[in-house]
């Protein structure tokens, strides 16, 4: 009886989430415009989604911007999660606690923080800004994942090799770095992931000159329904789902 | 030994820097803004005093600040009450399906919020699935207007941050050694008591957590009261978005950003000192 009535709440929690999902992927393939009412299956949305080419180009920037900023801060991550564990050094602790701090810290700050910076350092709001931005969003997560995977390594493996003579650098790359390669390119796709759906940051620190794909999103939702949208969050919903997989698989490697 | 300590030299001073820089320096900066005041000319005027502290503590913006307070408080008491028998059913399941559930409850956390909050517009529509259910068991006759309401958004906001309270709980049930569940039966509590003064208490970080997880973006998120809510503006995301980028009140913003963090300050502590009661690691 408690058995059955879990599994049903459990079932409902998931129809809630993903419902809604469903019935836009849904939907991105009716061929009706106007109204919610199908009238059978089309491929229309999408072809007419590709030949959009303003959205096209804020696709291809927003790919652009997540694909670097997961690699810049990936490998960002890894050196300061590198630091935080090997070295002690002044701020350590300081660094660690803002790092987490970061994580927790509503997207409106940080965008609006980092808006500040930039408008103080009076560089131009476009692609720079947009990508140093998506970068600080990633980093604490990268340092948070990569580090969480350091603490289950055997330190004497790192001490073997400085007894062999590799000096911090060999360390890092031969060592740190292939040990946490799973938990680094878990956090890449983590990044990816954060870039390509972020909002609000992208709101406060991109510019007219460089648009991104959810920003053009926000910008259509708010004039309503319209059948290419819901083509185009499919295929948003799709990566992520991808990207989600293929990070959570490499997180449950074994170190 | 090799010794290059220029690289360990190099790590370090660049990770200083870069926090320095993109974490210590903006927030700064945005805590010095909220002292000063605006002008025509530039949207930071250094002429230094609280007044912006004063404005925010005005009748219509006190208006705004706590009923998005409420708001929010609301979202995450609804969060909070769905996800935890949610997480404990996930944390008790065996582990071979517990991978694939629980990678079910991920992929809606990573998806682009904007996405699944338009996926709730066609839910609510006048023309939607909800109101045509309802119209089809003959519950109700005509189209409920379920856009552009406070429900609307309170729903919008729970749908997009549920996944957010779910995990934390999750980690936190997962964590739990039932044998003490078991020691507070033996010695005679009624499983009412033995939640409340056992399970509650030990998994106490978690709900901290999920619930500044939720809390703290249901402020912000000012996309969700635009599309869901409509024009008038709920949340204190929306206030802010609109000084920086509407009014150009940049101190008055900044003030309102001080206000936040200093909620998120607030959680954090109650965090720390949840996670210090049971003598775990925090993180901070």
């Amino acid at each position: 009886m408690i058995r059955t009535v879990r599994r049903i709440y459990a079932f409902l929690i998931y129809v809630f989430l993903y419902l809604p999902l469903v019935v836009m992927i849904v939907y991105s393939f009716n061929a009706s415009k106007f109204s919610m009412a199908w009238k059978g299956a089309t491929l229309d949305w999408y072809v007419k989604l590709l030949g959009n080419t303003g959205l096209m180009q804020a696709a291809w920037h927003s790919l652009l911007i997540a694909a670097l900023a997961a690699t810049c801060s990936s490998l960002l991550g890894a050196l300061i999660a590198m630091a935080l564990h090997r070295w002690r050094f002044p701020s350590r602790k300081v660094i660690h606690s803002s790092l987490f701090v970061m994580m927790m810290s509503p997207d409106i700050v940080i965008g609006i923080s980092l808006l500040v910076l930039f408008m103080a350092l009076s560089l131009p709001l476009g692609f720079w800004t947009l990508l140093m931005a998506h970068v600080t969003l990633c980093v604490p997560f990268v340092v948070i994942t990569v580090h969480a995977r350091m603490l289950g390594f055997d330190p004497h493996v790192v001490e073997a090799a400085r007894d062999l003579g590799a000096g911090d650098y060999e360390v890092f790359r031969y060592i740190v770095l292939p040990m946490t390669f799973p938990a680094v390119l878990a956090g890449w796709f983590m990044s990816f992931t954060l870039s390509i759906d972020d909002v609000i940051i992208s709101f406060f620190t991109t510019g007219p000159t460089f648009e991104v794909l959810p920003l053009r999103i926000y910008s259509m939702v708010r004039l309503g329904l319209k059948p290419e949208v819901n083509a185009l969050c499919a295929l948003m919903i799709g990566i992520t789902a991808v990207a989600v997989f293929f990070s959570q698989r490499l997180l449950k490697e074994k170190p | 030994m090799k010794t290059n300590g220029f690289f360990k030299q190099a790590v370090i001073i660049g990770s200083i820097a870069w926090m320095a820089l993109f974490a210590f320096i903006p927030n700064i900066l945005v805590g010095l803004a909220s002292f000063c005041s605006t002008s025509a000319q530039n949207f930071i005027e250094p002429v230094w005093g609280f007044h912006n502290y004063g404005q925010l503590m005005d009748q219509a913006h006190l208006d705004i600040l706590l009923s998005s307070l409420r708001l929010s408080g609301l979202v995450t008491l609804i969060c909070l009450v769905v996800a935890y028998p949610f997480a404990a059913i996930l944390a008790r399941t065996r582990k071979d399906k517990r991978n694939t559930l629980l990678l079910l409850v991920i992929i809606p956390f990573w998806t682009n919020s904007l996405v699944r909050t338009y996926a709730m517009t066609a839910m609510l529509n006048s023309s939607g699935i909800v109101n045509n259910l309802l119209i089809f068991l003959g519950i109700i006759s005509e189209p409920l207007a379920m856009m552009y309401t406070p429900g609307a958004v309170v729903l919008g906001l729970v749908y997009t941050l549920l996944p957010f309270m779910i995990l934390p709980l999750y980690a936190a049930l997962e964590r739990l050694d039932r044998r003490y569940l078991e020691a507070a039966r033996d010695l005679g509590a009624s499983p009412w008591k033995a939640f409340w003064r056992v399970v509650v208490p030990l998994t106490m970080p978690g709900i901290v957590s999920g619930c500044m997880l939720v809390f703290l973006p249901g402020i912000g998120m000012f996309y969700v009261s635009d599309v869901l809510g409509g024009a008038r503006a709920m949340l204190l995301g929306n206030f802010i978005r609109d000084q920086f980028l509407s009014t150009r009140n940049w101190p008055l913003g900044a003030a309102a950003s001080v206000t936040l963090t200093a909620l998120m300050g607030i959680m954090l502590l109650l965090y720390w000192h949840s996670t210090r009661r049971l003598g775990q690691d925090s993180a901070l």
